[in-house]
């Protein structure tokens, strides 16, 4: 079951990346996290892709790919921002919509 | 016919008018200038008054068959069967087509009666409302006698419109003056074409209630409030006399139609006689409040507070000829009840008779020259009520319809004079205002000469009428009203004279520079005096028409006003006219205007009599206390009636009402501070903040989830979707 085996690596790597994002308080580690969730996705849709046999499985991993990219830059680029404001990437200390 | 069937547009028009004046007057016409208005409303009664009027007379010159009284040609005994076959089909009687059948209704009537009986126009437009199987209907009633009151009320009511545009001028309630005018002007039209009794004594109410607010058009001084309520409830005492003669009416005849009451009674004379004499006894109590008879004529002398243009129309047109109107309309039930066919003397000719001569006594002892003609008036109308009495029903009609251009024309010109002279009616401050005031002096002598009864103006035609009505009566004369009536004929002129004398001539006595009042006050005036001269033309006797060869216009007013349909079957007679009778009535007035001449032109005669015997000063006072009949009323009869009556009223207040009117508040307190404090404060409040309270805690409790973190906000929905995704593996 080659399909099955793709699957539960898709489905650790995305379980990996939510324990990131939610348990790291490093805003660098989160976004990593996001990137690895990310990519369990992608690799979902490259096996779907090929047990249907089409490409547009492959086709729609690079669109996710280029959006994860741009995605990267204005997360980087925030906690770049946080960091010369508050000295802190850590998630735990940026509660300001606390109602 | 037209006209006849939807006569009520005529009292409609003026009604109109008052809404249109009263709530839209000062707003899109303009305050000062309403009476355009009014104008415009009476001139198109008028017109339609005129065209009625005219298709009355063609009905009569020309009955179709169905507004012909059916009579069989038998013997003389004319009027026991004629009613039979109509009793109960009035009211869809059309006279349209009265084209075809003329010669028909002349070849079959030309026998045995001298003139065909045409029955009134009788229109039922509905029902208004039916209680206990008994109806009441709304509808009009037009026969000679309505289109004679017609033409007078809007003639006289159309010229006291145009009078009053420069007698009012200016004054502060000019557009209340002229919506009251026309309302008066409508409940008096309403009034004439009643169909029933119910709506005779609306309208009589409506008039009573008009002339009211008319009187009492200066409020502001107390006077004229006092002269208001005094008619009003002086109207009072006499209606209740009306009320329950109506009913009694009706208990009698089961039916408020006026048409079916005449009818019963005069298809069968004789019957019910106690029902019609208690009926006429509290029917005349009514007429003796609204037309001054003693001795409720008192309120109608003070009713000359009224500004003048209302007193022509209240004691010429409308309001005091009502109760005349009434007994006229509703002729068998007094003719029957008094029994004037057999009697020489019975109490509506002897009130009439009475008044007429009191109130040409008091007329010689006032300075007011308005209140001089208030008791001519007086005296007049107790002409026509002791015409009636005698059973001269078209003498009646006559003096009514001729006294009320007269009256109308001397009372505008007694509202002219004190236009002109520093708005007093004291005679005793005029004098001499002929050579200033040359068309208020002839006309108001020409209506004097006419008042007095000197051929040939039209007083002399009625008052002949009636002094001839009773000196032949019906089946016996009346002696004693035929001297009463002659010595009324000799004080009126006498009176009349002393007016013009100390109006018109020797020095003038007032202050200021008298003047002639304007055209649109004279032109009315000269119409008037033109009608006082000529208005005796509408019934001339036959011998007087027959030289010139025009026999055929004797009794016009007879002809077409008469209601013989009804006064046929009680036996009615007309007396012959009498040439000794008439000169009689001439030389008596003559002789009273040539007395008071030489008393006062010449200073013949006892001058200076009051002031040196002591029987005619005593005489004189009495006059002037007018017999002290106001004293009698408010002193004796009000004061014992009103101090009991006061204090019972007093305790009933204090102890009754108001002790009602505090346990209310009481009441009503207590339950306001019980509905407070559980209502207000408990239910309401309550609700409220414990609604506010809830929104409060919710929002602190879910406050909590709220922390700002993004992870906690990533917790929540991972979680959540770990659990929609465990519910969907295991329910799908």
């Amino acid at each position: 079951m080659l399909l099955n085996q793709f699957l539960i690596l898709g489905a650790a790597l995305f379980a990996v990346g939510v324990y990131g994002v939610l348990a790291r308080r490093n805003g660098v580690m989160v976004l990593m996290s996001i990137e690895l969730m990310l990519n369990a996705v992608n690799i979902n849709l490259v096996v779907f892709g090929v047990q249907h046999g089409v490409v547009s499985g492959q086709v729609f991993a690079l669109f996710v790919i280029a959006v994860a990219a741009a995605e990267v830059g204005v997360g980087l680029a925030i906690v770049l921002l946080l960091y010369r404001n508050r000295t802190s990437i850590d998630v735990e200390d940026f509660d300001l919509m606390r109602g | 016919m037209w006209m006849l069937e939807n006569a009520f547009l005529i009292p409609l028009i003026p009604a109109i008018s008052f809404v249109v004046i009263l709530f839209f007057g000062k707003r899109y016409i303009g305050a000062d200038r309403v009476h355009v208005v009014g104008i415009t409303a009476l001139s198109l009664v008028w017109l339609l008054s005129a065209v009625a009027a005219f298709q009355w007379t063609q009905r009569v010159e020309n009955p179709t068959p169905d507004a012909v009284v059916q009579i069989e040609h038998h013997g003389d005994d004319h009027g026991d069967d004629h009613g039979d076959d109509h009793g109960d089909d009035h009211g869809d009687d059309h006279g349209d087509d009265h084209g075809a059948a003329v010669g028909d209704s002349e070849g079959g009537h030309g026998g045995g009666h001298s003139s065909p009986l045409i029955r009134p126009v009788i229109s039922t437009f509905s029902q208004w409302w039916s209680n206990a199987g008994v109806d009441f209907a709304v509808g009009t009633f037009v026969d000679g006698q309505t289109v004679l009151l017609l033409m007078v009320v809007a003639t006289i009511s159309l010229l006291v419109h145009i009078y009053s545009t420069e007698y009012v001028k200016g004054d502060r309630r000019y557009l209340h003056y002229y919506a009251f005018l026309s309302l008066f002007t409508a409940s008096m039209l309403f009034f004439v074409m009643a169909q029933n009794i119910i709506q005779l004594i609306v309208g009589w109410e409506l008039v009573g209630v008009c002339s009211f607010v008319l009187i009492g058009h200066w409020w502001e001084e107390k006077p004229n409030t006092d002269a208001a309520l005094k008619a009003f409830l002086t109207n009072r005492v006499g209606d209740v006399g009306l009320l329950v003669g109506m009913i009694v009416l009706w208990g009698t005849f089961q039916t408020f139609d006026i048409d079916a009451i005449n009818t019963l009674i005069s298809t069968n004379p004789g019957a019910h006689h106690l029902a019609l004499l208690v009926a006429a006894c509290c029917l005349m109590a009514a007429v003796a409040s609204k037309s001054g008879q003693f001795p409720l004529h008192t309120w109608l002398p003070d009713a000359m507070a009224g500004p003048t243009p209302v007193s022509a129309l209240i004691h010429a047109a409308t309001m005091v000829v009502a109760g005349v109107y009434m007994i006229a309309r509703l002729y068998p039930v007094f003719y029957e009840g008094f029994s004037i066919g057999t009697s020489s003397i019975n109490l509506m000719a002897f009130i009439g008779g009475f008044t007429a001569l009191i109130g040409a006594g008091l007329a010689f002892a006032q300075w007011d020259i308005k209140k001089v003609l208030a008791y001519s008036t007086v005296s007049q109308l107790g002409y026509m009520v002791m015409a009636l009495g005698v059973g001269a029903w078209t003498a009646a009609m006559f003096h009514l319809f001729t006294h009320a251009f007269f009256k109308a024309c001397l009372f505008l010109g007694a509202g002219s004079v004190s236009h002109a002279a520093h708005h007093t009616f004291d005679m005793r401050e005029m004098g001499g205002l002929r050579k200033d005031m040359p068309h208020t002096y002839r006309t108001f002598v020409i209506s004097s000469l006419a008042l007095a009864g000197i051929f040939p103006f039209a007083g002399f035609w009625s008052k002949d009428e009636i002094l001839l009505g009773s000196l032949v009566g019906q089946q016996n004369g009346y002696p004693l009203m035929l001297i009463f009536g002659c010595a009324v004929a000799l004080m009126t002129a006498a009176y009349m004279t002393r007016v013009i004398w100390y109006t018109f001539h020797g020095e003038f006595r007032g202050h200021g520079q008298p003047h002639e009042s304007p055209k649109v006050m004279t032109v009315p005036l000269w119409i008037l005096a033109g009608m006082a001269v000529v208005a005796g033309a509408f019934n001339l006797p036959g011998p007087v028409l027959e030289p010139i060869g025009l026999e055929g216009l004797a009794h016009r007013i007879q002809t077409y006003a008469e209601p013989s349909v009804y006064l046929n079957g009680l036996g009615l007679s007309h007396p012959d006219p009498s040439l000794t009778m008439a000169l009689v009535g001439l030389a008596l007035a003559l002789s009273g205007i040539v007395i008071t001449y030489l008393y006062y032109w010449r200073r013949r005669g006892l001058h200076g009599l009051t002031e040196r015997n002591r029987y005619a000063r005593t005489g004189y006072k009495v006059l002037e206390n007018k017999y002290y009949l106001d004293h009698l009323y408010n002193d004796v009869v009000v004061d014992t009636v009103k101090r009991p009556i006061a204090k019972w009223a007093n305790d009933f207040n204090q102890n009754v009402l108001d002790r009602a009117v505090n346990t209310a508040g009481e009441t009503a307190r207590d339950v306001g501070r019980w509905v407070y404090k559980w209502i207000d404060q408990g239910a309401i409040d309550g609700s409220v903040n414990a609604a506010a309270r809830g929104a409060d805690s919710s929002g602190e409790g879910l406050r909590s989830i709220q922390s700002g973190k993004v992870q906690n906000y990533g917790q929540l929905l991972f979680g959540a979707a770990a659990v929609l995704a465990i519910v969907f593996v295991i329910v799908v």
